[in-house]
């Protein structure tokens, strides 16, 4: 007993720097970055999002996911000494010695409204609800800005060809975190324009499956209540039984 | 600056070690671990954090007095109101719409969505966030979603595998509900324009996820909570439904009797709080990870706080299966930056293998997750045949280039471009390279006792998604939650609609049931300074921490 105690309190204490916040002196490694201009010394081992709590910063904004999914922690930086500024999501990215950084939690962004059911499945959409989509000036900022690396700007002309496949394609890993809408100089909402492209090309591009058809119309007619009937009130004993002789389908 | 030497993302002594997985690998290429017995089970499990000795304690007050809960969510039960000492007025309401929704998952964009479309206006439903609409556990969904479509699979099997691995203590007519939902919610999904992986000839690619019976899982590549959900909240946001966010509910309002009559909104930034009367509320706060139940890192997002369970607790809700914890097997243990983070189930359905120090394959790659998470655990901390990282974590190895081996070149960027690229980012080739793994804190199996219909014990108060409990027993299979959010919001958002339909008139809006709650504490003798719901982890620096000093 004593033994498997010690074992969660050993597992515990390895995992504490993530579970309860760093404490200096289990840090070896340190770099200095500029929260918003300010400089604070932080662990070399952390992210942007965990090294900003490092420091002191209680996140109500500017983060969500923790683990690059949920495009909340955009954020921009520069390094010392270097004129590029470059994006990134402070979940996913390292801090490095030198950082000047800041968030943008929120993108003021217009979405269209539509109804896909009304909607015609053609190029012509991508003009009617994004009319801005034909100033693109294919300067491929976007593309450069993309914290998932996606060739932003090849799905955004692909839209404008009409080639919902490659929209689908190219934008399918995209959070919506909003950066390449911040650096387009034509004001292209590139990320909702992929989202409208992805949901009509889900809608209309591929018939449904067969036999998911079939399913759905055999569970409308009924046909499984009996069987469901009996199932539900199967005690635990012939649950048991049915459950250890379940045949496992092929590879 | 000195540091450690890296090569291909590893220290040099872990690359050593992954020598020994190179060596076998083609050796098990073809081999399969046995599954194990009953009583291999059994004994196994005994390590499992859910059954370890400590870990738990029983609940001293309310409706599930006497029940036992990890010491981590009784403790929040066990805690007095956030706004207990606090003057709020009641009189002036400022947001009164039929129906709100507190939490904006896929549970609760979905039951919006079905709450519009039996009848209910737009205008008429308000849906409420902690964070923004999308900060959830529900966009991270990595694996897939389970629905019995294909022939040779059926509604009753899906149940049978969902009883087996929820250690038959699911709730039958709400699992029902599930299993016989399931199809109709991919269709759903494709109607919307969720983009769902398909075969050549149109039909849905399906995987294996652990503890089925049948391959029924399917999958948007290992991006499928994102994809189902931002296409769900783009057909919220075109119907124009009210939504706000940054504004998380800090307790349920109720007529004093069993009835829930509306909410307490805080602006998580400045401070001003918000009433909200409705007729009928959907609590679909998510799950609780970011408790890190018996010091456990997770793969949840930053606001699973338990907030759900403990907010309908106050309010008299009854709850149940909340005794037992989600461990998944895989999560990341190494590099420190994603400790915890979710490697997809998926992974070893589509064939890598957890192999020990010495490169041997020790366990079925797909037992059902306690049993897994529980031979990972033994094989670091009892055969001490796991490897430990530079930080002291230990971890089994997950052989991730046999996926290639056995699916051909080009399969991870293809299935799992979001794995690959967390890797990436960290020098980590997935496809040439094993990762590390260990069990990580991933889902609330139980919470607020609901019906098929997602109804709870309270009046005026429905429950869909993680924060809910009864559809998975003591466990749940993967596939199975991104379902029953759907499922589930689904149902609360006709069963709202058909409720407001009926005529009810909203109720008066009362703190009464934190007074009682508050006296149960005195009376039970619980003497805290503990406040609930906590909203929000705690991680910063205590260095930091320690100089803090409140002026505004
Ligand atoms: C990394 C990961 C991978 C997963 N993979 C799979 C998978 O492959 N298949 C599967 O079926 N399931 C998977 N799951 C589980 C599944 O994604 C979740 O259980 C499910 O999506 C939960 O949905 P939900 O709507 O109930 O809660 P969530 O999606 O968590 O949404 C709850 C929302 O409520 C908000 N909230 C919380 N408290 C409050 C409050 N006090 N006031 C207002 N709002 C509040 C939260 O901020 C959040 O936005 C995974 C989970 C994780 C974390
Ligand atoms: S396409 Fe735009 S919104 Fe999408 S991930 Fe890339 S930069 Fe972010
Ligand atoms: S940044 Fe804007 S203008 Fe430049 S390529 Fe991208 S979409 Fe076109
Ligand atoms: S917090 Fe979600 S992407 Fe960083």
């Amino acid at each position: 007993m004593k033994e498997n105690k010690s074992i969660m309190d050993r597992i515990a204490d390895a995992a504490k720097s993530v579970t309860t916040g760093v404490d200096a002196k289990d840090i070896e490694y340190w770099v200095t970055i500029y929260i918003m201009g300010r400089e604070y010394k932080v662990p070399a081992d952390l992210t942007i999002l965990t090294a900003m709590e490092y420091a002191g910063y209680k996140f109500v904004r500017g983060v969500g996911c923790r683990q690059g999914f949920c495009g909340a922690c955009t954020t921009i930086y520069r390094k010392k000494g270097d004129y590029k500024l470059q994006t990134g999501m402070a979940c996913q990215t390292r801090v490095e010695d030198g950082m000047y950084l800041v968030q943008i939690p929120f993108v003021p962004a217009e979405k269209a409204n539509y109804d896909i059911e009304k909607e015609k499945y053609a190029v012509s959409i991508f003009f009617k609800h994004y009319p801005e989509i034909a100033k693109c000036l294919s300067c491929n900022t976007c593309t450069k800005a993309c914290p998932q690396d996606l060739e932003v700007m090849d799905y955004i002309q692909a839209a404008i060809k009409g080639d919902f496949e490659k929209v689908a394609e190219e934008s399918f890993d995209c959070i919506q975190c909003g950066l390449c809408a911040i650096r387009c100089p034509s004001e292209i909402v590139q990320y909702h324009i992929a989202q409208l492209g992805r949901r009509m090309f889900g809608r209309y591009e591929n018939p449904e499956p067969e036999h998911l058809k079939r399913r759905v119309k055999e569970i409308e007619d009924g046909k499984f209540n009996k069987e469901m009937d009996k199932i539900i009130s199967a005690a635990k004993n012939e649950l048991e039984k049915l459950y250890a002789e379940r045949v496992r389908e092929s590879d | 600056m000195a540091e450690m030497k890296f090569i291909r993302g590893y220290p040099e002594y872990m690359r050593e070690l992954i020598k020994k997985v190179e060596q076998t690998r083609m050796k098990r290429k073809d081999y399969t671990h046995p599954a194990l017995s009953k009583e291999g089970r059994e004994e196994v499990l005994k390590l499992h954090p859910d059954f370890a000795p400590g870990g738990k304690r029983k609940i001293s007050i309310g409706p599930n007095k006497g029940e036992i809960g990890p010491t981590e969510v009784v403790d929040l039960l066990e805690a007095y109101p956030l706004i207990e000492k606090k003057d709020i007025d009641l009189s002036r309401t400022d947001y009164s719409p039929e129906i709100l929704i507190i939490g904006g998952g896929l549970a609760g964009t979905t039951a919006a969505l079905w709450a519009n479309n039996s009848g209910v206006a737009s205008k008429d439903i308000l849906l409420t966030n902690k964070l923004r609409h999308g900060d959830a556990n529900s966009i991270m969904a990595e694996g897939g979603t389970q629905a019995a479509d294909r022939s040779n699979d059926s509604l009753k099997k899906h149940y049978i595998d969902t009883m087996g691995g929820g250690h038959f203590a699911n709730k039958p007519d709400v699992l029902r509900a599930l299993v016989e939902d399931a199809p109709f919610i991919m269709d759903w999904l494709l109607k919307l324009g969720a983009i769902i992986d398909r075969e050549d000839n149109g039909d849905f690619v399906e995987k294996w996820g652990g503890g089925t019976s049948v391959r029924r899982l399917h999958s948007c590549r290992d991006y499928t909570g994102l994809e189902e959900f931002r296409v769900i909240r783009d057909e919220f946001r075109s119907r124009e439904i009210p939504c706000i966010e940054h504004y998380p509910t800090v307790e349920l309002l109720t007529d004093g009797e069993n009835r829930v009559t509306g909410t307490i909104l805080w602006n998580i930034e400045t401070g001003e709080y918000k009433i909200v009367r409705a007729k009928a509320t959907i609590l679909a706060t998510g799950g609780f990870g970011r408790l890190h139940i018996r010091g456990f890192p997770t793969t949840n997002h930053y606001g699973a706080t338990c907030d759900g369970v403990v907010l309908a607790y106050h309010a008299g809700a009854k709850l149940r299966d909340v005794d037992t914890v989600q461990y998944h097997p895989t999560g990341a243990a190494y590099p420190i930056q994603i400790v915890g983070y979710l490697l997809t189930e998926k992974l070893r359905s589509t064939g890598a293998q957890p192999v020990n120090k010495d490169g041997e394959a020790f366990v079925f790659p797909l037992e059902p997750r306690d049993i897994e998470a529980s031979t990972f655990i033994r094989e670091c901390y009892v055969r001490n045949k796991g490897i430990v990282t530079p930080t002291g974590l230990r971890g089994v190895w997950l052989d991730t280039p046999l996926i290639e081996i056995k699916n051909g070149e080009g399969y991870i960027e293809k299935a799992f471009p979001g794995m690959k690229r967390m890797f990436d980012r960290f020098n980590i080739d997935i496809r040439k390279d094993p990762v590390l793994v260990f069990p990580t804190l991933h889902y609330q199996n139980g919470g607020v006792e609901t019906t098929p219909w997602g109804k709870t014990s309270l009046e005026g108060l429905w429950v869909a998604g993680e924060v809910s409990g009864g559809v998975h027993g003591k466990n749940r299979l993967m596939g199975n939650s991104t379902l029953d959010t759907m499922v589930f919001g689904r149902r609360a958002g006709i069963s709202t609609a058909e409720y407001i339909k009926s005529g009810k008139s909203a109720g008066k809006l009362t703190l009464e049931h934190t007074k009682k709650y508050v006296n149960q504490l005195k009376e039970a003798g619980i003497k805290t300074k503990r406040r609930a719901p906590i909203l929000l982890p705690e991680y910063r620096g205590k260095a930091a921490l320690a100089r803090m000093i409140d002026i505004f």
